[in-house]
């Protein structure tokens, strides 16, 4: 805790699992809903949740194996696979069938909220320059920063997670 | 001193906390504010919300399933 009341939290989004990212989201909104300042910081496969999809305005410069895991990787939130019993999307297409008949909010209606809630995303430059994904990829309001900026965030935070 | 209401009949967590919690930024103190949820987790969570938030849970109640908060923001 830092020297006055720790009001913040931060989330270390690591993995790029449906349900991971979702619990993850629902952590945040609720933080911020409760008044603290909230950080998500994404990396690695974490990035993917971020992606806006669809094609890409301007050229991103990567090399055939960056390329091959653009083809391989998520291209948006909403095609994120699930952490178990995804089934080739069948289990993932079941579970939001269901949390849709629950009312869930899904993961895209999840970010929104956390955008109108001054949630700040952070994605990871470092993961960026190795996957070979681009500014352009990522939805809007997006900071590109380093490790020493979460840091920066977290030593002072009361919660701090890591979704792996 | 406003009155508001919010219906988060339909809603699941976190979206009725998330949504007061909207609400709460546009009001201010002495205001209060009427919430129907019919998410089980409705209860203790928004007990949760008010004591976090330092403002006053002046009733809570359910009836067939759907609970009712008034909240006055200190």
């Amino acid at each position: 805790m830092g020297t006055e009341e720790a009001r913040s939290a931060t989330i270390i989004v690591f993995s790029g699992a449906l349900d991971k990212v979702m619990a993850g989201f629902i952590i945040a909104t609720t933080a911020a809903a409760m008044g603290m300042e909230v950080t998500m910081f994404f990396t690695f496969w974490g990035l993917s949740a971020l992606k806006r999809g669809g094609p890409v305005e301007g050229e991103c410069e990567r090399n055939w194996m960056q390329r091959m895991l653009g083809m391989m990787l998520p291209r948006r939130a909403a095609d994120l696979p699930l952490s178990q019993l995804h089934m080739g999307g069948m289990g993932a297409g079941m579970l939001k069938r269901i949390m849709s008949q629950k009312n869930f909010a899904t993961l895209p209606e999840l970010i929104e909220a956390a955008q109108e809630m001054d949630v700040r995303m952070i994605a990871c430059q470092m993961s960026m320059d190795a996957m070979g994904i681009c500014r352009e990829e990522l939805i809007d309001g997006v900071e590109i920063a380093g490790a020493a900026t979460y840091v920066g965030e977290a030593k002072d935070a009361a919660i701090n997670l890591f979704i792996s | 001193m406003a009155d508001e209401t919010l219906d988060c009949t339909g809603l699941a967590c976190p979206m009725p906390i998330v949504k007061l919690a909207k609400l709460a930024k546009t009001l201010s103190a002495g205001d209060t504010m009427t919430v129907t949820a019919d998410d089980p987790g409705f209860e203790p969570d928004v007990q949760a919300w008010v004591e976090a938030q330092g403002h006053e849970l002046t009733s809570l109640t359910e009836e067939d399933g759907v609970f009712s908060a008034v909240i006055t923001l200190r």
